[in-house]
């Protein structure tokens, strides 16, 4: 009769304490999402509503932001503006209302796409080695193993920035400097440590009876890895890649320090949008909006494995 | 199907020796069980038959066949787990079809293969389900389906029942012997429940500490045990062992327990002056008011068809298994009388069994 009310037993919450918990997260969620919604609403404001103060919550909103992103103008006079033909789309418009003419596309685009290649490309080898290394670790007789681990974990340690100088002349050295084989190098060296200890808890959890019914079942041990760990492990897999994306897609100081041209990422390209007369705040504002969507979709994604992996100890055994 | 032979395996791990030197056959369709407490090497010797492990010497034969360096998926021969090991990511079928695909069968055959083991272990309505879902007991007839579909030479397998409940564990040791009895399938079978063991076995090993103190039928290991060891493991309550000093000559057909001479089957070689002790089964004991030895009542347990009845003697406390029918006082003096072709002689600083007419028929020592 009295177990309901006891400390240790487990009851249905009530209606109340949902309710307030349910407001707590909303509350919660609100204040986080504030700055991204700032930036939001700033990459679809006119410069001059963007810097006006106190600042307008209600306002035009203008796709100004995305065309200063993604295009070079030059300034021209109206008259000449007023000879073109007419515009052929609402970036031309816009432009053209600041007596102003496309002259061509904006780097961003290229620096875009760097930063995709780099950070899943990063990524995806991080991963690969640290699946391969957790699971030797994990199985396998290793000499040294805790002093390797000790060693692989050890290279986290010192703030990265703080080997950017001898970084910068290996890469110089090594024509490395501004290639995106550079930067996915360098990334994944940082990423692969994490990479490595995040696995290893995650296939240490998975028993190693099902590797060795496979092997009796008539599987090599690649082939039982392949069949009956990965499937297994890609919760684990999952939680790592995002980690690691995040890291990799987020990181500026080396961006800014080794890449300046062809492989520059969009972190460091992003503040060096000027417009005229200072910064377009606008046009910044849109490429951090355009700059968290990959991110956004990689988690809504992964979010069935991710889940999967906060119930995984209550699901077993 | 085959037969094994094992010839000197031993295994060591570090310093740690998990197998001395062992050394057995499991005939054709034999059913052999493992038996001993955790640690005594049986797991390790059934996992180098499988070839999880490699052994530090010996030699293991399939059918002849020296396998000893093959790797697992060469041997052709199926383990079930303890756990199971269904693979979680896998239904049912798929399951059970696992070790068909690895030799790529074509698809029809592996389903009308599944479905005819799935018949046999009548787990048929449950095919395309998920592992994660099942109850013990289909998980394991899961497990099984997995090995018996590859009809491979030999099943080896560690204590598939152990984390079964008490209740059902008895259906399934059932089924067990019942399906061994229909594939006649060398099976090997690790246990640490002489129940099971003694339910399902044509013959036993009994290890202890990387030894086996004893490889025979059921039968042999009850009612002729080779060491202390092997005689105390077996049965419940255990073998009673009276302890007392003396010398022996081959021929002798009594010893003289506390001063009271005790019939004996008759002992085939000599003993040196030494602690020896005489091993009486708890059924191989009744009560006379006119025998000579005497203890005094110390309690009594009550079985429904027999009882329990635990006697303070002068060689100490000994457990008898007899009818319900009569009731005890504690403290009540009894007489005891033994059925002397079933005692025991054992060397107590070697624990092993004294060679007598007991054991005629049987490899000893």
């Amino acid at each position: 009769m009295s177990s309901a009310n006891s400390a240790h037993s487990v009851v249905e919450p009530s209606l109340t304490s949902k309710r307030v918990a349910g407001a707590i997260v909303i509350l919660y969620a609100l204040i986080t999402l504030i700055p991204l919604v700032w930036i939001f609403l700033t990459s679809i404001k006119s410069p001059p509503d963007s810097i006006s103060y106190p600042p307008k919550i209600v306002f035009t909103p203008t796709l100004e932001g995305y065309c200063n992103l993604l295009t070079t103008r030059t300034r021209q006079t109206p008259e000449y503006i007023a000879s073109l033909p007419a515009p052929t789309g609402t970036c031309d418009e816009v432009t053209r209302k600041r007596n102003m003419v496309i002259a061509g596309p904006s780097n961003f685009l290229p620096r875009f796409v760097n930063s995709l290649v780099i950070a899943f490309g990063s990524t995806f080898l991080a991963v690969l080695l640290g699946t391969l290394a957790a699971y030797g670790f994990s199985r396998f007789r290793v000499p040294l193993a805790d002093d390797l681990l000790f060693f692989i974990l050890s290279t986290r340690m010192m703030p990265p920035i703080a080997v950017a100088i001898p970084i910068y002349l290996m890469y110089r050295e090594l024509g490395l400097s501004d290639t995106a084989i550079g930067m996915i190098l360098l990334y994944t060296a940082v990423n692969v440590s994490l990479a490595v200890w995040l696995l290893k808890g995650f296939i240490d959890e998975i028993p190693r009876e099902y590797e060795e019914a496979a092997m009796i079942d008539g599987y090599t041990r690649l082939q039982a890895f392949r069949k009956v760990v990965l499937p297994q492990a890609t919760t684990g897999i999952a939680a790592t890649a995002i980690f690691c994306l995040i890291f990799a897609w987020n990181e500026y100081a080396f961006a800014a320090l080794l890449t300046s041209g062809e492989a520059q990422t969009a972190p460091p390209f992003i503040p060096t949008i000027i417009g005229e007369g200072g910064q377009d705040w606008p046009a910044v504002a849109a490429g951090t909006t355009i700059f968290l969507v990959p991110i956004l979709v990689f988690t809504i994604l992964l979010r069935k494995q991710l889940l999967r992996g906060i119930t995984f100890g209550a699901v077993r055994k | 199907m085959a037969e094994i032979r094992i010839e000197h395996l031993r295994k060591q791990f570090g310093s740690f020796v998990a197998v001395q030197d062992s050394s057995f056959v499991v005939h054709d369709g034999e059913f052999l069980a493992l038996l001993g407490p955790s640690g005594c090497g049986k797991t390790t010797t059934l996992r180098m038959i499988a070839g999880l492990e490699l052994p530090s010497s010996g030699k293991i034969y399939l059918d002849g066949e020296d396998v000893t360096f093959n790797r697992a998926s060469a041997r052709d021969i199926a383990f079930v787990f303890q756990l199971f090991a269904l693979y979680p990511h896998m239904n049912v079928r798929k399951n059970i079809g696992f070790p068909l695909l690895s030799q790529g069968m074509p698809k029809a055959e592996i389903r009308s293969r599944v479905e005819e083991t799935a018949r046999l272990l009548q787990i048929s309505h449950i095919l395309d389900r998920s592992v994660s879902g099942l109850a013990g007991g289909d998980r394991q007839r899961v497990a099984l389906g997995r090995a018996i579909v590859r009809r491979p030479k030999c099943f080896l397998m560690d204590e598939p029942l152990g984390t079964l409940d008490a209740e059902f564990r008895e259906v399934m040791v059932h089924e067990l012997r019942e399906l061994h009895n229909r594939i006649h399938a060398t099976t090997v079978y690790v246990t640490h429940d002489q129940h099971e063991a003694m339910a399902m076995a044509d013959k036993i090993a009994v290890m202890n500490h990387g030894v086996i103190e004893q490889f025979g039928t059921p039968q042999e290991i009850y009612s002729k045990p080779a060491t202390m060891y092997v005689a105390d493991f077996i049965g419940s309550p255990p073998m009673n062992f009276m302890r007392f000093t003396a010398s022996l000559q081959k021929g002798a057909r009594t010893v003289c327990l506390d001063g009271i001479d005790v019939a004996v089957p008759e002992v085939r070689q000599d003993m040196a002056e030494g602690e020896l002790a005489l091993g009486v089964r708890p059924e191989h004991i009744r009560f006379s008011d006119a025998a000579l030895l005497r203890g005094a009542v110390y309690g009594s347990e009550y079985l429904g068809t027999n009882q329990i009845v635990a006697i303070e003697t002068r060689s100490g406390l000994i457990k008898a298994r007899v009818p319900a029918n009569r009731n005890f006082r504690i403290g009540e003096t009894v007489g005891i009388e033994f059925n002397h072709t079933n005692l025991a002689l054992f060397d107590c600083s070697s624990g092993r069994a004294v060679d007598s007419t007991l054991y005629s028929g049987v490899r000893h020592g």
